[in-house]
């Protein structure tokens, strides 16, 4: 019954999600066990890039899911990416222990550089693990139950929603910045040594992360086809077709769009911590808001409101991304800026929409 | 601030002719001197019982230190332009010779050697030995320095001597010097600073009448130096009383700097409002009245701000008008880059806000790649002409650098002028009627599409000149525009969207309050705080200060 529900019925996410799974399943093969002269071995390069995209798969699921489905467009999605990130980074900057430049047992090396005398409140329980993963999920999902609750209680919706939200991230940008906040500053958190015991460098190690997102990714697909499909989403959709009309129904829109977004922050902030360990760093420029505007050209290049439409979405334009700024750096903004028009004027359904289009057109003839 | 350049090509010829004398046989001086020069000095040929500059400078180097404390005495009753700079070196340790008769004197600034009296640059250090002072040479030499500069031509160097007369301490002879400049002098300010240096003379009298009545005539003083004086007396005077009417006198002056501290503050926080004023205005015509959100904007201001560098790089001799020629030809080309924007891309797009600012988003990349493709990811340098640049001291406490008050006052002219299209010229009336009732405005005969893209152009060459008077303040580089857009976009939301009063008054308070937390807070956390106080803000009254009423407001 739910096999049905959450993938029978879905023929393009079944599609997405068997690659995802086979990439899952050859590329650790690939990587560890095919000897490196083969033509079939997979670099360490290209597993730590497929992680990384499968990381941002997950963000743009989130963003889908609110924006796709439910017609919220937040452009501050990355301010609860970096903190997941940020999450993430403290336990393994904790992890380091007396190994840092300056060897303090407690410290980390930006502190001792500052001359503070002991942990902030705030370090305080990031060197136990469950503690951590709680925070990645809490203090993301805080915030946006805060935020949200306010915004959506005022019934502040569309484009003003989309500019505080990036106000939003654009004020957690400049306070990271600063040295005081007690997150490394400018930059950041990074020279990580282990997770779980494990040494980041090996790479057994980066091929568990990269199962570890894929597996993410899947069940975070899962849970957002859950939702859309159950009564839950009938309503969400309801709201972004006609928010009033809803209201006047008796639904309670501002509670179903609260928890929507909560549910949507913390997928995103499960997306950053699975991301930092795999790049080893996380600054405050992954708050820039030109950042979260990305996530939402991933999700409209694949096709809103489609959930495999997301991940599509940010597949390609990350590797286009990867191609560009490898091959010639300099047309790669002129590419996605150019990205964002076409897709707004002439595939405001996206890659998805268009395939639909192409196989629709066949079946008529 | 840096030296007029009008004033180069005269020194250069100087510098050529003082040079062609050296070659020559008759060292005939005086033909290249300038005209201040004394005629005694005429010509170094003539053995004559005044020694001419030149002979002066070269004996600089020879003799003891006696002797040296004679010929500076001499040099200083020569009115030569050149003294100042070759006292200064020597004070500096940096004036050196070398052992040839006539010694070759020559200045060294950083790695940089020039002959004291040609002026020309030296390539060869070989021989060239510093001219040793001791302290009570740099005594002396401080004080012809501050004299000369008392003489100066230039108030704020006359009013720099001053300061430094008292910062070095006024002693009986400083005080007579200072007494007869005061009668000659005509400025207020150094006037000013002249009864202040008296009367912390007065401060060291063994009188305490003449100390207290010393005290009393610096309770209105605003200098550094005279509250220092003050402090002094407050804390070791024999006379309890004075002691006490001292530590008033600096109470009182501490209110008065806290008023103009608080003026000056309030000066750089309506400044700031004008920038921001000046960012946003524009977004207030095409995210206000067309609803249309335009995230390039801030590329716009970048466009107008490199217009801005371009007049200067193809009229260099324009400099003094470049600001003037700018602002139109700014206003022209963003203009028609918005109407271009609007035409190819935004047409498409009314009614879908969220796709407008997607797009538009895009655009902005483009745009700035394109700049960063075109010109370079470096910033440009944009100059300044000479009347926007100095600042205005109005007392020590206060001063306006005149870029700011410029700015100020354009941002206001731009913002009435805007007032004046939008209620009074038909363009404004159409543009307000389309944006209150598309369709009935269409059904009386307006014709929609060419208001939005006049309108569309009009705010987008608002930017432009925005770009303009920014260029004046910040660096012109491919970021310029991203730094705004944020702030611009919180500008126009808080003050109501629609509303161009409230654009006004929402960029001013913006400044201001940016600018009354930043002691406080620091510069990064005042924006961070600001930005969140905003975000409450249009939780608690989402349409702005001043929300649009009536059926207009209906969306």
């Amino acid at each position: 019954m739910l096999t049905q529900r959450l993938l029978l019925s879905d023929r393009g996410g079944m599609v997405v999600l068997g690659l995802v799974v086979l990439t899952a399943i050859l590329v650790p093969i690939l990587n560890l066990v095919v000897p490196t002269s083969s033509p079939f071995y997979v670099s360490n390069f290209t597993v730590a890039l497929l992680g990384k995209f499968l990381c941002f798969a997950l963000l743009a699921l989130s963003v889908d899911l609110i924006w796709g489905y439910c017609g919220i467009l937040s452009l501050g999605h990355g301010a609860f990416f970096s903190l997941g990130g940020y999450g993430m980074g403290m336990y393994l900057m904790r992890q380091i222990g007396d190994r840092g430049v300056y060897g303090h047992p407690e410290l980390m090396d930006f502190m001792v550089v500052l001359n503070w005398e002991s942990l902030p409140w705030y370090w305080q329980g990031f060197d136990m693990f469950w503690f951590s993963l709680l925070m990645i999920l809490l203090v993301p999902g805080l915030l946006a139950l805060v935020f949200g609750w306010l915004a959506f209680r005022s019934r502040v919706t569309g484009v003003y929603f989309a500019i505080i939200t990036q106000a939003l991230t654009y004020a957690l940008m400049l306070a990271f910045f600063r040295n005081e906040m007690g997150f490394g500053g400018n930059n950041g958190l990074n020279d990580f040594k282990e997770i779980l015991g494990f040494d980041l460098a090996a790479k057994t190690t980066r091929v568990g992360l990269f199962v570890a997102s894929a597996i993410a990714l899947v069940l975070g697909y899962l849970a957002c086809r859950y939702i859309v499909t159950s009564r839950m989403g009938r309503v969400i959709v309801s709201i972004r077709d006609a928010e009033s009309r809803t209201r006047f129904c008796g639904y309670q829109v501002e509670s179903y769009k609260l928890w929507l977004f909560v549910f949507s922050s913390m997928l995103a902030a499960i997306a950053g911590a699975l991301y930092v360990p795999q790049v080893g760093i996380i600054n405050p420029g992954e708050f820039s808001p030109l950042n979260s505007i990305e996530m939402v050209v991933w999700v409209a290049t694949g096709g809103r409101g489609t959930l495999f439409g997301a991940i599509v979405g940010a597949f390609s334009v990350n590797y286009a991304k990867t191609f560009f700024t490898t091959f010639s750096p300099e047309t790669w903004l002129f590419i996605l800026g150019a990205l964002f028009v076409l897709v707004t004027l002439v595939l405001p359904k996206g890659i998805v929409g268009l395939l639909g289009h192409v196989r629709r057109k066949g079946d008529k003839s | 601030m840096n030296p007029p350049c009008r004033f180069t090509p005269r020194h250069t010829l100087h510098a050529v002719l003082l040079w062609l004398m050296c070659f020559s046989a008759l060292p005939l001086h005086a033909s290249a001197q300038s005209p201040a020069a004394p005629a005694e000095a005429r010509t170094g040929a003539v053995p004559a019982a005044q020694p001419s500059f030149e002979q002066l400078v070269q004996q600089l180097p020879g003799g003891s230190l006696r002797d040296r404390t004679a010929t500076i005495n001499q040099l200083s009753n020569q009115r030569d332009e050149r003294l100042a700079d070759i006292f200064n070196a020597l004070l500096a340790g940096e004036l050196l010779a070398d052992k040839d008769t006539p010694p070759t004197i020559a200045i060294r600034s950083g790695e940089q050697l020039t002959d004291a009296l040609t002026g020309t640059a030296l390539s060869d250090s070989t021989g060239l030995r510093r001219i040793p002072v001791n302290n009570n040479l740099r005594t002396q030499l401080r004080g012809q320095v501050a004299q000369l500069h008392l003489n100066h031509s230039d108030t704020d160097k006359r009013y720099a001597a001053v300061q430094r007369f008292i910062r070095d301490g006024v002693n009986a002879d400083t005080a007579a010097l200072l007494h007869a400049h005061q009668e000659l002098e005509e400025s207020d300010r150094v006037q000013g600073a002249i009864t202040t240096a008296l009367a912390v003379y007065r401060l060291q009298s063994a009188d305490s009448g003449i100390r207290q009545a010393a005290i009393n005539e610096l309770s209105g003083s605003l200098e550094q130096e005279a509250r220092n004086a003050l402090r002094g007396i407050a804390a070791n005077d024999a006379d309890p009383e004075l002691r006490a009417a001292a530590a008033e006198a600096i109470e009182s002056i501490q209110g008065r700097i806290g008023f103009y501290r608080f003026v000056e503050n309030l000066f750089f926080g309506l400044s700031l409002g004008s920038v921001l004023l000046l960012a946003a205005i524009g977004l207030a015509i095409t995210f206000g009245v067309m609803g249309v959100i335009n995230m390039a904007h801030g590329e716009l201001i970048m466009i107008g701000a490199y217009t801005t560098w371009g007049v200067q790089v193809l009229f260099p001799n324009l400099i003094e008008w470049s600001l003037l020629i700018a602002i139109p030809a700014a206003f022209l080309i963003t203009a028609l880059v918005g109407i271009a924007i609007e035409r190819g891309v935004i047409r498409f797009l009314y009614g879908r806000p969220l796709e407008t600012l997607l797009a538009t988003f895009g655009l902005s990349l483009v745009l700035q790649q394109a700049v960063r493709s075109l010109f370079s990811p470096l910033n440009r340098s944009v100059s300044s002409p000479e009347w926007i640049s100095g600042t205005l001291t109005i007392n020590p406490v206060l001063s306006i650098t005149y870029t700011r008050l410029y700015i100020l006052i354009f941002g206001l002219l731009v913002f009435f002028a805007l007032m004046l299209v939008m209620k009074r010229t038909a363009l404004g009336l159409k543009v307000r009627a389309v944006s209150q009732n598309r369709a009935m405005a269409r059904a009386v005969g307006v014709r929609s599409s060419w208001v939005d893209a006049l309108t569309f152009g009009l705010g987008s060459g608002i930017a432009g000149v925005a770009g303009v008077a920014l260029s004046q303040l910040t660096n012109v580089g491919p970021n310029l525009g991203q730094a705004y857009i944020i702030d611009s976009f919180m500008v126009v939301v808080f003050g109501g969207v629609g509303n161009l009063w409230g654009t006004l008054v929402s960029a001013m308070s913006l400044g201001l309050i940016n600018n009354f937390l930043e002691p406080y807070a620091g510069a990064m956390l005042a924006k961070v705080l600001v930005l969140i106080m905003l975000i409450l803000f249009i939780q608690k009254k989402p349409k702005g200060l001043f929300p649009q009423k009536g059926r207009a407001a209906a969306d």
